[in-house]
C-alpha cells in the first residue's frame, strides 16, 4: 500500500501492483495509485510513459496482466461488460482531442448521454444541456456544429458532456495540451470549481507542471512504469530526486534520456 | 511458399473468419434495439440508399441499353428479336441487376461505411462512446448494417425497372419491336421464382457489403494509412465474395 493509501483510509480508485505489457514492452511494472474521494489528484509523467494508459486501465477499456485495480470498491478487470457499462455511468471523461460526435451539434452532443441512459421529457432535457453549457461559457454555442468550434471550445463542450450525468468521478486526459494561456485558464477554473461545487473526485493526466501545481491536492509522478514521486505539488518541487527535478526543471537531458537509444552517434555516420 | 508459411495464411484466414462470425452476431444481437430506433435506421436508409440513387440508375440505364443492343443482335440472328424483352428481363432480374447492384454499393456506400466508422475509431469518437458506456456497435455499426441491408434489394428493384426501360428504349424505340410484344413476352415469361432468385441474392449481397463495410471500418487501424487501406480492402474483399457468392447461389438455383 503506498503512502497516499494509508493517509487517506478508503480510496475512490485503487491500483495496486498492476504489471501492464504491449507485446514486450513493460509499460507499468508494479504501479501503485490511489485517490481520495473529493480531492483532485494528477497523474504526471514524460511522454510515453502510459499516464493515458493508466485512464483506459480504470475505465476497464484495457484489462492489466497482474494487480488490482478497484473503483467504488469494485474490481475493474473482473467486470462483464454491463457491469462495466453501469460503473462508467458513475464516471465521465474528457479526452484530449475531445472526442465529440462530428455527426451532431454541440447541443446533441451534451445531450447524448442522457438520452442513451435517461428518459427525460425533451424541454427538462434541454434546461439540463444549456445548464450544463453555461457553466462551461458555451450556451451560446448550443447549435454549433464540432467543425465550427476551436480546440478549447472543443474540450469544453466536451467537459459538459462529461459532466452532464453528475459522475462522480472526472478523469481528465491531457486538458491544456495545444490550448492558448486563455482557454488554459477557463479549463483549470472550470476543473477547480467542478470538484468543489459539485464535489467531484478529479484525476488529471499531464505533463503540464504549473498548471497542475496550481490546482492538484496530489500529485504522482509516473516514470519507468512505476511512480517515482508522490505528494503535495510543493512536496514535489523540493523533491531532490535527480528524474523528478528534471521533469520540474524541464531539463532535457538527465535520467530522462534526451535521445531515443541509438549505436554510437559518430561510429553510425562512419558506418556505410 | 513454405509449408510453415501457408499453414500461418491458412491459420490466420481462419481466424479471420471466426472474428467476422463473432462480429456478425454481435451486430445482429444489436440489431434488435437498433430497429426500435426508427430515425437512426431511417438515416441510414438515406445514406446508403438515397445517395446511391444517381449512380445505380444511371448504370441501370446503360447496362439495360446494352443489354438491349447485345441481345437484339444476338436474337436477330435467329430471327427471334420479339423475344428480346424476355432475355433482358431474365439477365437482369435474375443476375445483372443484383450482381451489379451489389458492386456499385460496395463501391458507393460501402467505401464511405467503412471510412466513417474508421474516422469515428481515429479520433477516438467509438471509445469516446464506450466510456459514455454506449456500446458503439449498438449505436453506430447495427443501425449502418441494417440500413445497407435494407437499402440493397430497394436498389436492386430500381436497377430493375430502369434497366428494362432502357431495354426498352434500344428494342421498341430504335429496333422498333412492337411495344404489345415486347411487354406481353416479358410479362408471360418472367416466373415468380426469378424474381424471388433475385430478391434472395440481393439480400445475401446486402449482408456481405454491409459487414465487410462496418467490420473494416471498425476495426481498421487508428491511422489516415489504415483507414485507407480499410476502404480499399472493403471494395476488394466485397468485389470478390459477391461474384464467388453469385456463382453458389446461382448454382443452388438452377
Amino acid at each position: 500500500m503506498n503512502k497516499r493509501a494509508e493517509e487517506a483510509g478508503e480510496p475512490l480508485i485503487d491500483v495496486r501492483d498492476v504489471h501492464y505489457a504491449i507485446g514486450t514492452r513493460a509499460v507499468f511494472s508494479g504501479l501503485n495509485v490511489s485517490i481520495a474521494p473529493g480531492s483532485i489528484t494528477a497523474i504526471m509523467g514524460p511522454s510515453g510513459t502510459g499516464k493515458t494508459t493508466l485512464l483506459r486501465l480504470m475505465m476497464g477499456q484495457m484489462r492489466p496482466q497482474s494487480g488490482h485495480i478497484s473503483v467504488f470498491g469494485q474490481q475493474v478487470p473482473a467486470l462483464e461488460r454491463t457491469e462495466l457499462y453501469a460503473l462508467r455511468q458513475r464516471i465521465g471523461m474528457l479526452f484530449q482531442n475531445g472526442a465529440l460526435l462530428t455527426g451532431m451539434s454541440v447541443f446533441d452532443n451534451v445531450a447524448f448521454p442522457v438520452r442513451e441512459h435517461a428518459r427525460l421529457p425533451e424541454p427538462v432535457l434541454r434546461e439540463l444541456v444549456l445548464m450544463k453549457l453555461q457553466a462551461v461559457g458555451l450556451r451560446g454555442a448550443a447549435g454549433l456544429m464540432p467543425s465550427e468550434l476551436s480546440g478549447g471550445m472543443a474540450r469544453r463542450v466536451a467537459l459538459a458532456r462529461a459532466i452532464v450525468m453528475d459522475p462522480e468521478v472526472l478523469l481528465y486526459d491531457e486538458p491544456f495540451v495545444g490550448l492558448d494561456p486563455i482557454s488554459k485558464g477557463v479549463i483549470l477554473r472550470l476543473i477547480q470549481s467542478l470538484n468543489r461545487a459539485m464535489n467531484i473526485t478529479s484525476v488529471l493526466v499531464s505533463h503540464d507542471v504549473p498548471e497542475i501545481s496550481s490546482i492538484a491536492d496530489y500529485t504522482y509522478l509516473i516514470a519507468g512504469g512505476k511512480v517515482v514521486a508522490e505528494g503535495s505539488p510543493k512536496d514535489l518541487e523540493q523533491d531532490g530526486t535527480a528524474v523528478v527535478k528534471q521533469f520540474i526543471s524541464g531539463a532535457p537531458d538527465g535520467p530522462v534520456p534526451f535521445h531515443y537509444p541509438a549505436a554510437d552517434y559518430f561510429t553510425q555516420l562512419l558506418q556505410r | 511458399m513454405s509449408v510453415d508459411a501457408a499453414d500461418i495464411g491458412l491459420r490466420g484466414r481462419v481466424i479471420k473468419l471466426g472474428a467476422v462470425t463473432r462480429f456478425l452476431l454481435r451486430v445482429l444481437r444489436q440489431s434488435l434495439p437498433a430497429l426500435r430506433r426508427p430515425r437512426l435506421l431511417v438515416d441510414q436508409i438515406y445514406n446508403a440508399g438515397a445517395r446511391s440513387l444517381v449512380i445505380i440508375m444511371l448504370s441501370g440505364l446503360f447496362v439495360g441499353m446494352v443489354l438491349g443492343l447485345q441481345a437484339y443482335d444476338l436474337l436477330a440472328r435467329f430471327g427471334s428479336e420479339s423475344a428480346l424483352g424476355v432475355a433482358a428481363a431474365l439477365g437482369l432480374i435474375r443476375e445483372l441487376a443484383p450482381v451489379l447492384t451489389a458492386l456499385l454499393f460496395a463501391g458507393r456506400a460501402g467505401t464511405a461505411l467503412a471510412s466513417e466508422i474508421g474516422l469515428m475509431g481515429a479520433t477516438d469518437q467509438l471509445t469516446a462512446m464506450e466510456m459514455m458506456a454506449v456500446d458503439p456497435v449498438r449505436y453506430v455499426v447495427a443501425p449502418r448494417f441494417l440500413g445497407g441491408l435494407i437499402a440493397m434489394p430497394l436498389l436492386t428493384g430500381i436497377f430493375d425497372c430502369v434497366g428494362l426501360y432502357g431495354t426498352q428504349l434500344v428494342g421498341v424505340t430504335m429496333m422498333r419491336i412492337p411495344p404489345g410484344t415486347f411487354w406481353s413476352q416479358l410479362v408471360s415469361a418472367v416466373a415468380v421464382r426469378d424474381i424471388r432468385e433475385g430478391f434472395i441474392k440481393s439480400v445475401v449481397f446486402g449482408v456481405t457489403c454491409s459487414l465487410v463495410a462496418v467490420y473494416e471500418g471498425y476495426y481498421a487501424e487508428h491511422t489516415a494509412e489504415g483507414v485507407g487501406l480499410a476502404t480499399t480492402r472493403t471494395v476488394v474483399t466485397s468485389a470478390v465474395l459477391i461474384l464467388m457468392l453469385d456463382y453458389i447461389l446461382t448454382a443452388m438455383f438452377l
